[in-house]
């Protein structure tokens, strides 16, 4: 048992707790020191991440519950990198909030919940990871108190995450009858054993996808995701479409990765998930005229591709790192494009956007790159995300789900135009003023997350081999 | 120095997009620079190219993402080396032609060169993956380029053009990874792939495969059935987009199928290679009859391009065939779809230019608007109809050295569809015939009588690309003697059966 093990996690918990502690102490106008706080710990954690990944070989933790490995590093770096670019996104955003000192520490407890959910190698830590990513979650779409769409948002993403809860505690509960273990190493040895045990796991898997699928934003507990996308605060909203997805999408992986194929067929389910999923979320997306609400979707159909990974965990190489990369370049893209709907002050109907690339060149090339990066055009994060997908799936000998998720990839193209053509072929209407624009700081997070959408692309090269080598514990 | 051919213009883009205090004159100098560097780098390749040498020559390899063995490979057969001195060439051609930039010069020059960057990298790549990305990346360019600065339903042309021709792209790429998932450990690497033949002997897989390959690179060709994005997006194209869309596009389709599925997988490819054949027949004669039917000349121009896409595609098809004791014939084709690709891109890329300067003056491509203008415009007549016969196949220029070698290719191997698509040239010198005595001859008529004719930077781009039509056609053996040793090294790796 190594403490060291956590020490991301670790650190994101304990900034949580000293940025409550200094937001109810410092006064109002020194409340922008939570904010230095969180980035602050955010870059730590980070920094531990990197650590561990160069510095400790693939193994379980904490007695056996928890995973020191390539894709819990990958899912710690893409966390603390999500929370540190909301963080600065919101500084301007929350300046005049009365709050804005508590919600550095309640994106940190977010942030924490999501890695509990990605390096979990315990149902029961699974369930807390969820609660704790579910309960936060509540509170940053309502933190806007006075805007009734947030509550009406918070109020439909309880509702849906309150059901799918208690459907993933009925699953883990049912698997721990099954296997007599909430330890997934010893789970594995155990069903490996067991043989007639058919319907109770298939009732463990329908209820593990369902519960997880929440969070992950994926068929049929997606519902929550277009609204919260519309209706949180802006800089919020990126990163609850974000940090959640890549823990659970980690941990349901990480739960298939113990399921005997032959007793039960979790790996079509999963596919035909997946392949639902992107589908209804892109059809979703087509007509929206509202830009938040379209990303919303458009998350959605983007969680049916991160399943496409969890489909073929474990048959091939390439899997866990496909799960990873695909991940991140989702997260940077995605958080850019929320970025710039928080610089350019929420402005959200698409027809806001005409003629943006004249008055806003760089917030214009920034939204196009990464709505560029989410269809797969190379040599953008996107793109060696979905390449990698791709090989993994008709590696595993799901070649039908990879030509799903091409026609997908083609209709997804059709909106994501409907975004970038008005804002370089459209003009800005001869009445509308020149798009007002937030502050500097919210800038850099734009920056900063474009820039890695374009690193995540071309220089895969070290990413994806210092992944290629990693597995996919227990 | 190959890298410097690629980079070179993507770093005159770089400049122009910061240089916002430029002037036109300024912004329209550094591009020509820019986009000059790499003719006269190719020429040098020319001139350091040995056509008894080893297959790919001037290799340049840097690791990309060594896991799955994709690289920054660039490297040149006599194939490659020609399209992308012709596309060069095109490229300057297409920057030297004034046309209304709306003001916003220094972006579209700044997409020219991107273009530029990615279509000659495209035809160095040595790189599976490479190729992919790039072919990817001129939708990207040619979606702003004629979305930006195109003619009234501009948007929808380019939305068209993008989604149609990802789909394509898109098919491939499945293709390709499936190709690619048959070497063990993985490459992307061309050379590799040749040599290993990957999915030979794999039955359904192959087959699906070179389906998959083959249909994204006919959408981007393109055949028929699956060109209907073309014509929107000529008619809508500024004039040098379409050029270089016609002209440098096009053939990346063509080129891929000679060097992927000709080159990598022949096995398969001879099965395949009648129905090819049939498809590039129908391009051929539905192309040859469809433009006769217009009324837009660059609607006109652009069907035309999918009847001479067919030639090229049926030459491949005659190389990838099987039949015993042909190789002469075979070789010969291919070398010919090689030259009618070189052909095309600078006889339909002028014409193409020549339209650009129809617009320019009075914004209408309709013919029935027109006639008479041979009094007034004489240079303008003198090029287009140069210009003219050359795409309809006139003995001593380009064209006709390519469609000989092709149907001569094609009479050894498939006689029957070669005496069907010799229907198609006699359409095309129909089509063209009549449009060159409905524009230029008979009394002065229609509404733009009084056009003026072509300036001087207009001429001067036009005959530096139309001597090179005629250069190719009295003189081919310059050009010949680098493409034939690579037709002949694709060849031996697919013997006829």
């Amino acid at each position: 048992m190594d403490i060291g093990h956590v020490a991301p996690e670790l650190t994101l918990a304990v900034g949580g707790i000293v940025c409550v502690l200094a937001a109810s102490f410092a006064p109002s106008s020194r409340q922008w020191i939570t904010s230095v706080l969180g980035v602050g710990a955010s870059a730590v954690a980070g920094g531990f991440a990197v650590a561990l990944a160069v510095g400790t070989r693939p193994q379980l933790g904490f007695e056996g519950s928890w995973s020191v490995d390539g894709v819990t590093h990958g899912a710690e770096l893409i966390v603390c990198a999500a929370t540190a670019v909301t963080l600065l996104a919101s500084v301007e955003w929350f300046a005049t909030d009365p709050r804005r000192g508590e919600l550095p520490g309640v994106v940190l407890f977010a942030a924490t919940g999501a890695l509990l959910l990605a390096g979990a190698a315990d149902t029961m830590e699974i369930v807390i990871g969820m609660l704790l990513t579910s309960v936060t979650g509540y509170t940053l779409t309502a933190y806007h108190r006075g805007s009734p769409a947030g509550m009406e948002a918070a109020m439909k993403y309880f509702l849906v995450g309150a059901l799918t809860n208690a459907v993933l505690l009925v699953g883990v509960v049912l698997l721990f009858a099954v296997t007599g273990t909430t330890r997934l190493a010893e789970m594995a040895d155990r069903l490996e054993a067991a043989d007639a045990i058919g319907p109770a796991l298939i009732a463990v898997v329908v209820c593990l996808i369902l519960g997880l699928g929440f969070e992950i934003g994926s068929v049929p507990a997606h519902v929550w995701l277009p609204d919260v996308a519309q209706a949180a605060p802006a800089p919020l909203a990126g990163f609850l479409t974000v940090v959640p997805k890549v823990g659970a999408t980690v941990a349901l992986a990480r739960v298939g990765g113990v399921l005997p194929d032959d007793a039960v067929a979790w790996r079509p389910l999963v596919a035909v998930v997946a392949a639902v999923t992107m589908t209804l979320g892109n059809l979703g997306a087509l007509w929206q005229d509202d830009l938040r609400r379209l990303l919303g979707w458009s998350s959605v159909s983007q969680a049916g591709y991160a399943l496409m990974a969890v489909t073929v965990v474990g048959t091939g190489r390439l899997a866990p790192a496909a799960l990873v990369v695909f991940l991140a370049g989702y997260a940077a893209a995605n958080l850019a494009a929320f970025a710039v709907v928080t610089e350019l002050r929420g402005r959200t109907r698409l027809d806001g956007y005409d003629g943006l690339a004249a008055d806003h060149p760089w917030l214009a090339a920034a939204l196009a790159v990464s709505l560029l990066s989410l269809v797969g055009i190379p040599p953008l994060g996107g793109f060696v995300g979905k390449l990698t997908l791709f090989t993994a799936v008709i590696d595993g000998g799901y070649s039908w789900l990879a030509a799903v998720a091409v026609a997908n990839t083609v209709i997804s193209l059709l909106y994501y135009l409907r975004v970038i053509g008005p804002m370089y072929l459209g003009e800005r209407g001869a009445a509308a003023a020149p798009a007002a624009v937030l502050g500097q700081t919210a800038a850099v997070a734009v920056g900063i997350a474009t820039l890695a959408v374009v690193a995540l692309g071309i220089g895969a090269g070290p990413l994806l081999d210092a992944l290629s080598a990693s597995r996919l514990l227990p | 120095m190959l890298n410097a051919v690629v980079l070179v213009p993507l770093l005159g883009a770089g400049l122009l997009l910061a240089g916002r205090s430029w002037s036109e004159r300024t912004s329209r100098w550094l591009a020509l620079l820019a986009g000059a560097v790499p003719v006269v780098l190719l020429a040098v390749a020319w001139w350091r190219f040995d056509p008894g040498g080893p297959r790919f020559q001037l290799v340049e390899d840097v690791d990309w993402i060594p896991s799955i063995g994709a690289g920054w490979r660039l490297g040149v057969d006599g194939i490659a080396l020609a399209l992308a001195s012709m596309s060069a060439v095109l490229f300057v051609a297409a920057l030297a032609y004034p046309v209304d930039l709306r003001g916003r010069h220094r972006q579209y020059r700044a997409w020219m060169l991107f273009l530029e960057t990615v279509s000659l990298g495209l035809f160095l790549s040595l790189d599976l993956l490479l190729f992919y990305v790039l072919f990817d990346l001129s939708l990207v360019g040619m979606y702003f380029l004629i979305g930006r600065w195109g003619h009234s339903d501009a948007g929808s042309a380019a939305l068209t053009f993008f989604l149609y021709t990802l789909a394509g792209s898109l098919v491939m790429l499945l293709g390709f990874l499936s190709l690619v998932l048959a070497t063990d450990p993985l490459t992307f690497d061309m050379r590799e792939l040749i040599a290993r033949q990957p999915l030979t002997g794999e039955g359904t897989r192959a087959m699906l495969t070179l389906g998959a390959i083959l249909f994204g690179l006919a959408v981007k060709t393109p055949l028929v059935p699956v060109h209907t994005w073309l014509p929107p997006a000529h008619v809508e194209a500024p004039g040098p987009g379409s050029t270089i869309l016609a002209g440098v596009l096009l053939k990346m389709g063509v080129f891929g199928m000679i060097r992927i599925p000709l080159s990598m997988m022949g096995d398969s490819f001879r099965s395949a290679a009648p129905v090819l054949a049939g498809v590039a027949l129908v391009s051929i004669l539905y192309g040859s009859l469809v433009a006769l039917a217009q009324t837009d000349l660059k609607r006109r121009i652009a069907y035309t391009s999918v009847n001479h896409m067919g030639y090229t595609v049926l030459g491949i098809a005659v190389a990838g065939a099987a039949s015993s004791g042909e190789d002469a014939a075979r070789r010969l084709a291919l070398t010919g779809a090689t030259v009618e690709m070189m052909a095309h891109g600078l006889i339909t890329g002028s014409l193409f230019l020549i339209a650009g300067s129809f617009w320019s003056r009075t914004g209408d491509y309709d013919l029935g608007h027109y006639g008479g203008l041979a009094g007034r415009a004489r240079s303008l007549t003198a090029l287009t109809v140069v210009a003219a016969f050359a795409s309809l196949g006139l003995p001593g220029l380009a064209g006709f050295v390519a469609e000989l070698q092709i149907f001569v290719g094609a009479f050894a191997v498939y006689p029957v569809v070669a005496g069907l698509g010799l229907v198609g040239l006699l359409i095309t010198a129909a089509l063209f015939l009549q449009m060159i005595q409905r524009l230029f001859f008979g009394e002065p008529a229609g509404q733009h009588a009084d056009m003026a004719d072509l300036g001087p930077r207009e001429v001067a781009t036009l005959v530096v690309l139309l001597a090179l039509v005629v250069l190719i056609g009295v003189w081919p053996a310059w050009l010949l003697d680098v493409i034939e040793p690579a037709s002949r090294a694709v060849l031996q790796l697919t013997p006829g059966a």
